[in-house]
């Protein structure tokens, strides 16, 4: 299914400066793939060397966390956004 | 002049010009400032300092930026104020209060904003905004005012009444979000990318905000005499104020003000109610879980602070402790700090100051340590959380024989002071 991912200023060499890009995807660790797969480069900037997020990489569905639903594992609905954000803001 | 030596990822070490960055474009790391601490030693003294100005900018030559008008309320050089009464209740011996409820807006936030925006206005924004608990709030829309800055501030909807209106009396533009402050900070994180004109203060000018919290670690060494103190207690949020106090008297050393050689111990105080870095100190854990905030100290109701592993990492390799204390422990941390040493602290003052007690029952605070607790924002901010717990003593009509009938310390009644 469709899927649209938001895309942060730092990633946005990767995208042609585009800040919103749709990929296909049947779960959030999928979509992510498919990201990589048409963007070459985002695999190395969001994963580690073990196939997790990057301690600093924060990953939302929908505006919610996904280390509140099922990480890399949780389903997407049709429409739902993604979105990466650097994860050092705040306080 | 400034010291600075650019700015460098704490992660992989990338180096990146002095400008609005705040994390690696590869790693996403945070970035941190690199100063030349050779030349800031060779000029830097204890009397060129002691000549400054009586505000966090003596500090100058160890601050991100430098400006002969900074943004400037008169943040910092607050009271380190010896609390023989509270150390008497708790067993301790040497204990120090630093009181930054005297701030111009209240809290320790004027300290990290007033180097913000400074540099903000420098980089050329017209800009300032931030996502806030409620006492950033405050102090962006301060200092932005006194800059003659335009500001946006966006906050929890849920916020005490006294933070929205000390905020929004300075005629900035005032967000309330509904949801808990992690969402606020995940929505101000993205917009950083769609408003790259403006200063988020804690998102895109993080790097030199931060900095601001080590002149915390900087009076108090010279207000004790150029002497660092044994052991300190800071509340954590986000985690960048406790990582930036160690890093503060680091940096005295590292410049060769300060002359003591042991390691100052440090440790992090939270609610139990949003914990998660006590949770994994307690667990011995190498990983922050997030939580989902709930509790009085709103201030601290960080679910997923930036710099938790940072502050984590701090504690452990300190010799410090990190412990979590209830509601209930805060209020009556606020009343015995204002019952004891005559300080209004605002609910994260409360759980520095039951964290402390719980510290020095347990005995990871001992009675032979020079300690010093961060009081880091004013009780008028949050005097909603003790409703119900303080109040008149009496109330009676205006009559001596109502007066007599109350029964007010009768017991002093004997006669004149002698």
């Amino acid at each position: 299914m469709t899927v649209t991912v938001r895309v942060p200023a730092q990633l946005r060499t990767l995208t042609g400066g585009a800040g919103e890009v749709v990929v296909e995807g049947d779960t959030v660790g999928s979509v992510l793939k498919a990201l990589d797969t048409e963007h070459p480069g985002f695999a190395e900037r969001v994963f580690d060397d073990k196939g997790e997020l990057r301690r600093f990489v924060n990953v939302f569905l929908a505006d919610e966390d996904v280390r509140f639903l099922g990480g890399l594992a949780t389903p997407v609905a049709p429409g739902q956004t993604v979105s990466i954000v650097p994860a050092v803001a705040g306080g | 002049m400034t010291f600075v030596d650019g700015l460098r990822c704490r992660e992989c070490g990338r180096a990146y010009p002095a400008e609005a960055l705040h994390v690696c474009d590869f790693c996403f790391g945070p970035l941190e400032v690199a100063y030349d601490y050779d030349a800031v030693a060779a000029v830097i003294t204890r009397e060129r300092i002691e000549a400054g100005p009586r505000s966090i900018w003596r500090y100058a030559d160890l601050l991100p930026v430098a400006d002969a008008a900074p943004v400037d309320l008169g943040a910092g050089f607050t009271p380190l104020v010896r609390a023989d009464r509270l150390a008497a209740e708790l067993g301790l011996g040497e204990l120090w209060i630093k009181d930054d409820t005297a701030n111009p807006t209240g809290s320790f936030k004027d300290r990290v904003v007033s180097v913000a925006l400074t540099k903000a206005r420098q980089l050329g924004f017209k800009v300032a905004a931030c996502a806030s608990t409620g006492n950033l709030a405050n102090s962006v829309a301060a200092h932005a005012a006194r800059a003659g800055m335009e500001s946006v501030v966006l906050i929890p909807s849920n916020l005490e009444s006294a933070k929205i209106v000390m905020t929004a009396v300075y005629g900035g533009r005032v967000v309330a979000v509904d949801g808990t402050y992690d969402d606020v900070n995940r929505l101000c994180a993205e917009l950083t990318s769609e408003r790259p004109g403006w200063a988020f203060a804690n998102v895109n000018i993080r790097t030199y905000y931060a900095e601001g919290s080590k002149t915390l670690a900087f009076e108090v060494a010279e207000q004790l005499g150029w002497r660092a103190p044994d052991h300190v207690v800071v509340p954590i949020g986000s985690g960048s104020q406790l990582t930036k106090v160690a890093k503060g008297f680091g940096e005295l050393r590292r410049v060769g003000l300060l002359h003591d050689t042991h390691t100052v111990r440090i440790s992090g105080a939270q609610a139990t109610g949003c914990a998660p870095v006590a949770t994994a100190f307690a667990e011995g854990a190498d990983v922050i879980r997030p939580v989902k905030p709930d509790t009085i100290a709103k201030s601290l109701a960080i679910g997923n602070p930036a710099d938790g592993w940072y502050a984590l990492d701090v504690i452990r390799s300190s010799g410090g402790s990190c412990a979590a204390v209830t509601d209930d422990e805060i209020r009556a941390g606020i009343g015995l700090l204002a019952r004891t040493e005559g300080i209004f602290a605002e609910t994260a003052g409360g759980v520095t100051i039951a964290t402390l007690a719980k510290l020095a029952a347990s005995g990871a605070i001992r009675p032979d340590e020079r300690v010093v607790a961060l009081v880091t924002g004013h009780g008028l901010k949050t005097a909603e959380a003790l409703a119900g717990t303080v109040a008149p003593t009496v109330t009676i009509a205006p009559t001596l024989e109502a007066f007599n009938a109350a029964g007010i310390l009768d017991e002093t009644v004997a006669g004149p002071p002698s």
